[in-house]
């Protein structure tokens, strides 16, 4: 039996899906660039400049090479959330014109794309939201039939962010390709968890994010394709860096940083996703003993990081606070300073009582078998308490459907 | 979210967590909520031939807030007469746990289903009355 | 590398103390500031500390603070921002304004939504007669730099801000080359915006703000999470945002240290390129203490930063951002320097760990270096 007493230790982190630590071996190389090689990438004339340059680029290579891309084809940006709007208005304010005004995403989508398609809504695009299976798998044939003739660009992420299930690209891509749509695909949570080829895939943005790969915040890249060649139209104006697609000033540590991390898990993620997903198994094996859990997502298209499952009869909120020696998230971080159910899970078809009762674990490079064991009493013991405390088990016990009562509304 | 030491020590020992036979004449039961809204509160109360609340047990499915309101409310009961439960206001619920505005609703339900208590128990008594 | 910087303009030095400061949040500090864990509460009250550093040195109230990814950012944020929640208003920059704030007003002017420059005189000071002209038409913003990045020279903002809301335009001001050169006081300014970088000053790049006037309305620029009040969706970097808020800190209890010591520099400097006969620009002007900016008659500027740095001298040709373009500095021509004196122009811009003796080195190359150019001029001439 685990030590169960939370407060002689710090939490354990089970959270990689909304942050992960910088990797040792990344901040070290980042150090430098922050104190000795200061120089501004855009500078020119003296040696800081260049030394910081040289950086910016193999930082470049690194990215391109994770994904099997042309380094020219790699755009820096602040995050994801920056590289899926400048990706989303970019292209189809600069489509607009020649292929149409429509645009199609998935309802399961981050935030950062929902928004920036809403946006466009506001300025007179018209936008398709598909609803996903309730495994969170997009239907090929349902979206083929979204598409219209002035549907100009698709927005589909790779792995989801709450419940880490894997899209087929490929296939999504096919039928984009075909219909002459732009393809857009999110995929800041999946590099270093599923292998990405860009030079076979049919993408032609892809939004990266380095801190979701145990690289620093405040740093991403967009993918433009340019066989076939896609245009952007510039959100951000100014010294015209990046080929004019993207301007400020580069932050040559965190570049250099992301291109570390991205190195890193180029090397490691064959053998680093085995033993993550032993740990997912053994985290799954432990919890699926508790009465009345549910596995959201569909298991096998699926990264290993991810878990999230339902506690059934069990109130969100009051476990989050349950499992304080565990640090995980009930829905994804982005929208978890609000009180409603995950959309996420509300799109797939679960009640807003399972929807509220899901805990998101994601394991990641430091996660330890000891963690996932201790992490399984945990999560048993308190389930077990808060059950003892809710009225709505002690009715399920005495076989009442739950669903069929009244509620009085309050 | 920032949750104040009484909250906290509510959640983490709540007091009289459990059922009462609610086939009892002197049994009174309220349940309000809904699991759509969030949180549910199961409130029992046996009261004594002299209208004094012998016993109360409670469980709730809710946040910590809810649970702590609840668990409060049942300390509260105990020994005081029905209509003086009655009279409890959530208001007094809010301040003595110190809720931030986002949960006062936790402080209404746990006055809810007081009242629902009561009117249960008193129905109950006028049925046996008229019998 | 061994070379003298004297580019304090372009970027700086992280400071060891923020440094220091940002390591926690690169290592086991590493939550997600939106998370509702402990990694993620610590990350949270780290970056509303560093909101509450950057309050005080800017003279704003901590909620007046949006974090961003960089000053470009949040011009671009300040200029599209405001202009595209109104419908018409012309867009007034000042001639002499960073590509990030003249650029996104061309972006997105519209036939009733016209993107205008203001003139500077020679002094490079913003001509106030011509944009009193200027806002006889209806305008929906003006915005105007604090503190010129090239030559130095610091403008009457206050006066700008007042000017403009007599027309009931709204105000936004560049901040970036001011802050921690000179008192910056965004109420005493005046405006309804203001933007602020910290790679400038000693901290980390990759993070800026906007300071708002929180009775404005303006259009976020990135949608997402909803972080910062809805204004900025993205992670926030929260090691950057530390490093931000520390070197805030360093820079208001650094400010006089800095102004004397760089104006003593300076003074060295432009003692030493009067006896040269170079032309400083905006000499007559109001300049922050660290920045000369000059010319010599019949040399190259490109080719002389070259000769510079193989002496050992970091400095600067233009501004590092348009330092891919060989076109003369749109600073100069705005000031009417003619073309070929503005191409030979460069810019030593001093921090507190340059020395005297330093420009008294760099003086003496200086020296070499002309008398060589100018026998190579004479030779091919």
């Amino acid at each position: 039996m685990a030590n169960m007493n939370q407060t002689d230790r710090p939490p354990i982190y089970l959270d990689y899906s909304a942050t992960t630590p910088v990797d040792i071996r990344v901040a070290k190389k980042m150090i430098p660039y922050l104190t000795e090689h200061y120089g501004n990438p855009a500078s020119r004339s003296h040696p800081y400049g260049w030394t910081a340059e040289k950086a910016v680029e193999n930082a470049r290579e690194e990215v391109a090479k994770l994904v099997n891309a042309d380094p020219r084809e790699i755009v820096w940006t602040s995050g994801a959330t920056e590289s899926n709007n400048l990706a989303i208005k970019g292209a189809a304010n600069f489509y607009a014109s020649t292929k149409g005004k429509h645009i199609i995403t998935i309802a399961t989508e981050h935030k950062a794309v929902i928004d920036a398609v809403r946006e466009l809504e506001r300025q007179g695009f018209t936008a398709t939201y598909l609803e996903p299976e309730p495994d969170g798998l997009v239907d090929l044939a349902k979206f083929k039939a979204a598409i219209q003739p002035d549907t100009v660009l698709a927005s589909v992420m790779l792995v989801n962010n709450e419940i880490g299930v894997i899209q087929d690209i490929e296939a999504i891509g096919n039928i984009c390709r075909e219909a002459g749509v732009i393809f857009h695909v999110d995929a800041a949570q999946a590099t270093g968890k599923v292998k990405i080829d860009l030079a076979s895939l049919p993408v032609d943005l892809m939004s990266f994010s380095a801190h979701k790969t145990y690289g620093p915040k405040g740093i991403g890249a967009l993918y433009v394709c340019r066989k076939p060649r896609i245009r952007i139209e510039a959100q951000m104006h100014g010294g015209g860096h990046e080929r004019g697609m993207r301007s400020g000033t580069l932050a040559t540590h965190q570049i250099v940083g992301m291109g570390e991390a991205f190195r890193i898990a180029r090397e490691e993620m064959a053998s680093e996703n085995e033993r993550i997903r032993m740990l997912r198994d053994r985290l799954l094996a432990g919890l699926k003993d508790i009465e009345e859990t549910y596995v959201n997502g569909d298991l096998s298209h699926r990264i290993p990081h991810n878990l999230n499952i339902s506690f059934n009869y069990v109130e969100g909120e009051s476990l989050i606070m349950a499992v304080k020696g565990i640090a995980v998230s009930s829905g994804s971080a982005c929208t978890s300073a609000s009180l409603e159910p995950s959309y996420v899970l509300r799109a797939l078809g679960r009640s807003d009582e399972l929807a509220h009762s899901s805990i998101r674990f994601s394991i990641g490079r430091f996660t330890t078998v000891a963690d996932v064991d201790y992490t399984v009493e945990l999560m048993k013991s308190k389930i077990d308490k808060l059950r003892e405390l809710s009225p709505l088990w002690e009715m399920f016990k005495d076989g009442i459907d739950i669903s069929k009562v009244q509620w009085a509304a309050h | 979210m920032a949750y104040s030491d009484k909250v906290l020590d509510h959640y983490e020992n709540p007091r009289n967590v459990g059922s009462l036979d609610k086939n009892d004449p002197n049994v009174g039961t309220g349940m309000v909520g809904a699991p759509a809204c969030g949180d549910v509160m199961k409130l029992m109360i046996k009261v004594n031939d002299h209208g004094i609340i012998e016993d109360a047990k409670f469980k709730t499915y809710g946040c910590g807030s809810a649970i702590a309101s609840s668990s409060l409310v049942t300390e509260w009961l105990k020994g005081k007469t029905v209509d003086e439960a009655y009279s409890i206001k959530n208001s007094a619920i809010a301040e003595e746990l110190a809720l931030p505005p986002v949960k006062i609703h936790c402080s209404v339900l746990a006055e809810d289903a007081i009242k629902a208590a009561v009117a249960d128990i008193k129905a109950k008594q006028s049925a046996k009355a008229t019998a | 590398m061994s070379s003298v910087y004297f580019d304090h303009n372009s970027t700086t030095a992280l400071k060891t103390e923020v440094l220091e400061a940002m390591l926690p949040f690169m290592a086991s500090q590493h939550g997600n500031a939106t998370s509702r864990h402990s990694f993620g509460r610590t990350a949270r009250a780290a970056v509303e500390h560093a909101r509450e550093q950057v309050a005080n040195a800017v003279g704003a109230y901590a909620n007046q603070i949006v974090f961003t990814g960089s000053g470009t950012e949040s011009n671009n944020f300040a200029v599209r921002g405001i202009c595209s929640n109104l419908d018409k208003g012309q867009i007034l920059t000042s001639a002499i304004e960073h590509p990030c704030v003249s650029r996104p007003a061309l972006a997105i002017q519209t036939s009733v939504m016209q993107a205008k420059s203001i003139h500077v005189d020679s002094n490079c000071n913003i001509n106030l007669a011509h944009l009193q002209k200027l806002l006889l038409t209806p305008t929906s913003l003006v915005s105007a730099m604090l503190v010129n990045n090239e030559t130095g020279v610091i403008q009457d903002i206050t006066k700008v801000a007042e000017i403009a809301r007599e027309h009931k335009a709204y105000v936004h001001t560049d901040a970036v080359q001011a802050l921690g050169k000179i008192p910056v006081d965004f109420f005493a300014l005046g405006v309804h915006a203001m933007t602020v970088s910290s790679h400038k000053i000693g901290g980390p790049l990759g993070a800026g703000a906007l300071v708002l006037d929180k009775r404005i309305d303006i259009q976020p620029l990135l949608y997402g999470g909803g972080q910062e009040k809805g204004l900025r969706s993205g992670t926030e970097n929260v090691a950057a945002i530390v490093g931000f808020g520390a070197a805030c800190d360093l820079a208001t209890k650094n400010l006089s240290a800095f102004d004397v010591h760089t104006a003593n520099l300076r003074d060295h400097l432009e003692i030493g390129l009067a006896k040269l006969n170079a032309v400083i620009f905006g000499y007559n002007g109001f300049r922050i203490a660290n920045t000369s900016f000059f010319a010599f008659k019949n040399v190259e500027g490109e080719t002389l930063v070259t000769a510079l740095d193989k002496a050992g001298f970091a400095v600067a040709s233009g501004s590092a951002c348009s330092s891919d373009s060989t076109e003369p500095s749109h600073v100069l021509l705005a000031m009417g320097v003619p073309e070929d004196l503005a191409r030979g122009a460069v810019r030593v811009s001093f921090g507190l760990s340059n020395t005297v003796q330093e420009v008294e080195h760099f003086l003496l190359a200086l020296k070499q270096q002309l008398t060589r150019l100018r026998n190579l001029t004479a030779v091919a001439a």
